[in-house]
């Protein structure tokens, strides 16, 4: 499998706080890599580093062969998508709002209008294009901001706690809008959840933070059936008091 | 005549004054929108780009002009009259310019006064964007230009407010366009009333002036238009606050 991600020795402070330490890992495309550990370790940190709206305090990022801190930091962004745990709604229509990255990329409008008719289709929102975003649900916004994420096709989604806070119903549609994006689209999806069973239904690979530090990378099978670390075993069977 | 009379008879003089379109309160008028509807216009092009550059820039310095843009919005608007009176005068740094009673004197007045109220009550609009919507921009492929602008079009309703607010000061204020103004009308009547034609009579100024002379109907037709322009300008920012 190709490289996408190469994490060399990266961690992260903010101020004397010392977010992640020196992780190694790589990611590699087409697959779905989970961050896994309770709140507060560092997940959401990972991801925002992956997409570079944080810069490492050390170490190395490379994006498909090349170090980030020598790119363009606007060209690697633009290859990738992230989604936040509640999204930012832009104050206009659904339409709009998934039209977006397409707008700013200079795309006319007749292949805007496919492309987003495409989005709503593949997350169930046909037909709510007119609608003002700002009164969607919160089920039916974070499907939105899904279709806003991928519809420029970016090689790279990460996804920050993608159901949290959603009803059973809206997360079994997030869970298979994903395995829709990799299917159909072929997106590399890096996500950070604390929802054991959600990452055992749906990543390939999982790596477990705790407190900062990547304790175990291994494939969902292995990590859920034998892990390596006590600590890994205990966080699974919900005995990690944290 | 009783004073229950005497506020009868003014009103119906003044909504006549007004209805027949009296070519001296109509020139005070245009001269009140015009020079405050100008020197909104100027400060808005000024108070935009400094809200945005505060907000978006880090530059030394940027705690002091914030403080000075706070400060702004509370000014006196009889010292910023002094003040520029004193810049424009013949012996003032600024006599060259030879605008002293003139409407470009009222106008930067008025642009001095209104500039903080925009660009505070601006950048209040832009700091209430969720920072969340501009890294949503950045994770989108947008540049920093293209996250200035959304955050522009989030705070629209905000910034349309600040730009009403900074008019419907203008609109009100008398201090500083009377010491700068003079308060001129040309000589002789129009329409029967008054003084000629307004050069630098603001519905404001006009009101004091008239009311000092007994017009009293002249000077409620002058505040009743004044109300009434203010009233609408707060109906439109109110609107657009409710839609924020």
């Amino acid at each position: 499998m190709k490289e996408m991600f190469r994490i060399e020795n990266l961690s992260k402070s903010f101020g004397n706080k010392k977010v992640l330490q020196n992780i190694n890992l790589k990611i590699f495309t087409g697959e779905i890599f989970a961050f896994m550990g309770p709140s507060g370790v560092g997940k959401t940190t990972m991801l925002r580093l992956l997409n570079l709206l944080e810069m490492p305090t050390t170490g190395k990022l490379i994006f498909n062969g090349n170090d980030t801190a020598i790119l363009q930091k606007n060209n690697v962004m633009s290859r990738m998508s992230m989604l936040f745990q509640r999204p930012a709604i832009f104050n206009t229509s659904v339409f709009n709002n998934i039209a977006y990255s397409l707008v700013i990329r200079r795309v006319d409008k007749k292949t805007i209008e496919k492309k987003v008719i495409d989005a709503l289709d593949l997350v169930g929102l046909a037909g709510c294009e007119k609608q003002k975003s700002l009164t969607l649900s919160g089920g039916e916004a974070q499907r939105m901001a899904f279709a806003r994420a991928i519809v420029f096709k970016p090689d790279v989604l990460l996804l920050d706690e993608p159901t949290a806070n959603l009803d059973p119903a809206n997360v079994a549609k997030i869970e298979e809008i994903i395995r829709k994006i990799r299917s159909e689209l072929g997106t590399t999806i890096i996500m950070a959840s604390h929802n054991i069973h959600q990452v055992r239904r749906i990543a390939d690979r999982v790596g477990i933070l705790l407190n900062g530090e990547l304790i175990e990378v291994n494939s969902k099978e292995q990590i859920f059936t034998h892990p390596f670390d006590a600590r890994s075993y205990a966080f699974i069977n919900g005995e990690f008091i944290y | 005549m009783s004073s229950a009379e005497f506020l009868v008879q003014g009103f119906i003089k003044a909504f006549e004054l007004i209805f027949s379109l009296n070519p001296y309160i109509v020139s005070i008028t245009g001269v009140s929108v015009r020079v405050s509807g100008t020197a909104t216009l100027l400060a808005t092009l000024t108070a935009i780009p400094l809200a945005f550059a505060i907000s978006f820039i880090h530059f030394r310095g940027k705690q002091a002009l914030i403080t000075l843009v706070n400060t702004g919005m509370g000014l006196p608007p009889v010292f910023v009259g002094l003040f520029v009176f004193l810049m424009i005068v013949p012996v003032g740094p600024f006599g060259f310019l030879n605008i002293v009673y003139t409407k470009e004197a009222m106008i930067l007045a008025q642009y001095i006064l209104i500039t903080p109220i925009i660009t505070g009550i601006s950048l209040a609009a832009i700091k209430a964007v969720p920072k969340l919507i501009i890294e949503t921009v950045y994770t989108l492929g947008g540049t920093e230009k293209d996250a200035a602008v959304a955050t522009l079009k989030e705070a629209r309703f905000g910034i349309i407010t600040a730009v009403l607010a900074g008019f419907g000061r203008a609109l009100a204020e008398v201090g500083a366009i009377l010491i700068v103004g003079g308060n001129i009308a040309h000589t002789g009547s129009v329409g029967g009333i008054g003084e000629g034609l307004s050069e630098t009579r603001t519905l404001t100024t006009a009101i004091t002036s008239e009311t000092s002379k007994g017009e009293i109907s002249t000077s409620i037709a002058l505040g009743i238009i004044l109300i009434s322009l203010v009233l609408s300008v707060n109906i439109m920012a109110n609107y657009f606050q409710r839609r924020d």
